[in-house]
């Protein structure tokens, strides 16, 4: 068999039905091969449309999400995506054309050294030097992608080798990977201790993160918050992992997190942090973060644990294993409820004081706030959301409540502007009878753009809801805020027209500038077949709120 | 059960570890014998700051696997932090921090030295104390050969440099665990 079939037969052994990509040179054997292939491939218009559309697919099935690059321009086009996926632990699988084995390292046409490039940015990757180890290889790839801490996994594939012919028997049982030993279960004694001293905690917290989602670990994490009241902040990785209208949630964490949230956080005796990682968005000044608070930290990856933050209890292991364990335990130690009441009581009143809030407009504009407010309305608060980055993104987090794991999509690690519309792309095809929505930022949607034609090919029918304040927002907020009003560079302009644009690629094209009319035309969005973009015309210069300044402590937020 | 009675854990009693041991540290890694290992080593080291004395990669008794030995300054570096970013390699085998009191390592090294008539009978002297070799000669120079702990070498240079040290090799320490008596 031809290697690059299989290549295409091994990844139709591991299931893999939908995959992203964009041929060229050094992969025309492999999109021969694709030509005949039982998966469907979805041709971006930009390696890293290709990209982030595999992450989104991944964020929403938990599936491996599969994206293709020929060598040289397109598979350093995968770059940001690589690392966007390896910030946000996303199960990838990337595989490149190479030059052929003859060119490699003569500075060929198309060239690039991809292993070499993406070293520091793959959880793992391969350069085939045989063709017998491409299925190998692929195999080996899902594997490391999925288990464990998850991430970005490359191969790469010289040309002439996927042309070679080989023997090929689909892997059975997972490969060979002697270094490669991902724990799952935790210690069952520091399990045993972590109960007991949230038993005793006055003014416990529970802060989880993405790796609850990654461990499909939701149900387990609102089963022991639930079994005793136990209060749950989430990062912005995080949030649907527990339902966000809840009498325990106390709003997402970090910068642009709640007051109550944080606040907790500083004045907690025990943390209890699963499957989060201490991002210096989250901590702030790292010296002043949660200064009254031990640490129970639960992580897959051993390496996160005392990282940033010292763990008092340090327990490596699967939150899918970890959770109902320590549930059980704590049950059995049959905690006093009572004790959490004064704990209670100052959280509520933190509630009461410093409830999220915005000056809504007294005419027709369209505050930003609002405008989340109404998409979720306009979606029962049932829609995929995948966002971009910058205040958009934040003001979504703070007022679209998350109520379940996969629904929200986004770039937090690496805060990649433009991830949102490919990421959508993605997720639609993972998930085609759930609404997805894209919630952009005009400076973010520009930027990759050009994938509104893939959408329209393939008629893939997402929905953009574009936050269009003519600015890098988030930019202008700073400069604003932190550089005494001097904006260089912040102004976007009005160029360009959006719905022409979306028209021009076959989408359904909309504007709104009327806060009495957004639901409404949020509705019809909704409702209109095929893609559609609407260009929602908000104050140019809101800023977020509430705010942590960078490298401030928690008590110092702002706004 | 009452909160505070003796099962739970009393908060106040609860202890991180200490990040910085103070002390030097050698790592010794098995690691799979495939093309770009040590790129993902050095790769690894460089992105999260942490900064290599010495290293040395040599083959093992088995042709796949490689032996890397590195020193670090846990003064410095969190070497918990630094052996668990490794062992995230996929194709490293098996990391030990190896225990200094049970600890067998040693580096070679080459010196040039200036060796004018009046100085070379001192310069072969220290040589014999430290029983190194001299493994070249001119009429104005001698190399010499030391194998043994990172120490004693240093003490070595100390000694010859006033006499004009002219290069130096080392090749970083490699260590192997001492067998215990009864093996």
């Amino acid at each position: 068999m031809r290697a690059a079939d299989a290549l295409c037969e091994a990844l139709k052994a591991e299931g893999v039905e939908h995959v992203f990509g964009i041929p060229g040179g050094a992969n025309l054997p492999t999109y021969d091969a694709i030509y005949d292939a039982d998966f469907k491939h979805i041709q971006a218009r930009h390696e890293q449309g290709a990209g982030h559309a595999a992450e989104g697919y991944a964020k929403a099935s938990g599936r491996v999400g599969v994206a293709f690059a020929t060598s040289g321009p397109g598979a350093t086009n995968l770059v940001t995506a690589i690392t966007d996926a390896m910030l946000d632990s996303v199960p990838t699988v990337f595989i490149t054309g190479q030059v052929r084995t003859d060119l490699i390292g003569t500075d060929g046409f198309q060239e690039a050294d991809v292993t070499g490039i993406t070293l520091p940015i793959v959880k793992h990757s391969f350069l085939v030097t045989d063709p017998r180890q491409i299925p190998e290889y692929i195999h080996a790839a899902f594997h490391i992608a999925s288990t464990g801490r998850p991430g970005p996994v490359l191969v790469d594939i010289p040309q002439d080798l996927s042309r070679a012919d080989i023997e090929y028997e689909p892997a059975e049982g997972p490969p060979d990977l002697p270094g490669y030993k991902p724990p799952t279960e935790g210690n069952i004694k520091q399990i045993r201790l972590a109960a007991k001293a949230l038993a005793n905690a006055q003014r416990p917290v529970i802060y989880a993160g993405g790796g609850i989602i990654n461990a499909d670990a939701s149900p387990e994490l609102i089963e022991f918050a639930t079994s005793d009241k136990l209060p749950v902040t989430l990062t912005v990785m995080g949030l649907g992992a527990f339902p966000a209208p809840h009498d325990q949630w106390l709003g997402m964490l970090g910068m642009h997190g709640t007051r109550t949230a944080n606040y907790a956080m500083d004045n907690a005796d025990l943390i209890l942090a699963i499957g989060a990682r201490f991002d210096d968005r989250i901590t702030g000044k790292l010296s002043e973060f949660a200064p009254r608070a031990k640490f129970v930290h639960v992580d897959v990856d051993p390496a996160e644990i005392s990282k940033n933050v010292p763990a008092h209890i340090p327990i490596v292991g699967d939150a899918k294993d970890v959770l109902p364990k320590l549930t059980r335990e704590y049950r059995a130690l049959k905690a006093d409820s009572g004790r959490l009441e004064g704990w209670w009581k100052q959280i509520r009143a933190w509630q009461a004081e410093y409830p999220l809030g915005y000056e809504d407009s007294t005419d027709s504009e369209i505050k930003p706030q609002f405008m989340i407010e109404a998409m979720y309305e306009a979606t029962e608060g049932e829609a995929i959301i995948t966002s971009d980055v910058g205040q958009h993104q934040m003001w979504a987090a703070q007022y679209y409540h998350f109520s379940r794991p996969r629904q929200w999509i986004n770039s937090g690690g690496l805060g990649t502007m433009g991830f949102g519309l490919p990421a959508a792309i993605g997720a639609k095809v993972a998930r085609p009878d759930d609404p997805v929505v894209c919630l952009a930022g005009d400076g973010s949607l520009v930027m990759v753009c050009q994938e509104f034609a893939t959408a329209a090919a393939h008629n893939i029918p997402v929905k953009v809801f574009l936050m269009n304040n003519g600015h890098f927002g988030m930019v202008r907020q700073w400069q604003e805020l932190f550089w005494d009003g001097r904006y260089s560079s912040v102004e976007m302009g009005d160029s360009p027209d959006w719905a022409k644009l979306a028209d021009a690629f076959g989408w359904t094209g909309m504007r709104c500038a009327d806060k009495r009319e957004l639901k409404d035309s949020m509705r019809a969005a909704l409702e209109a077949e095929g893609p559609v973009l609407l260009d929602v015309h908000v104050s140019k210069t809101e800023n977020c709120y509430p705010m942590i300044p960078a490298g401030a402590a928690a008590r110092d937020m702002v706004g | 059960m009452e909160a505070g009675t003796p099962d739970l854990v009393k908060l106040e009693d609860l202890e991180a570890s200490r990040a910085l041991t103070g002390r030097k540290h050698i790592l010794s890694l098995l690691v799979e014998n495939r093309p770009g290992v040590l790129a993902r080593i050095a790769g690894l080291f460089s992105r999260r700051g942490f900064n290599i004395d010495t290293l040395a990669v040599g083959p093992t008794d088995d042709p796949d696997v490689s032996r890397i030995t590195l020193t670090l300054d846990g003064a410095v570096h969190p070497i918990d932090q630094v052996t668990k970013q490794l062992h995230k390699l996929v194709n490293v085998l098996k990391i030990r921090d190896m225990e200094p009191d049970q600890t067998i390592s040693r580096e070679m090294a080459l010196f040039r030295v200036q060796a004018s008539v009046e100085s070379r009978a001192e310069i072969m002297h220290f040589a014999e104390i430290f029983r190194a070799k001299i493994v070249d000669v001119s009429r104005r120079t001698l190399t010499i050969e030391v194998t043994g702990s990172n120490d004693k070498i240093d003490a070595f240079e100390r000694m010859i440099r006033p006499h004009g040290l002219i290069e130096m090799a080392r090749t970083g320490e490699v260590a192997i665990s001492r067998s215990r008596p009864d093996q």
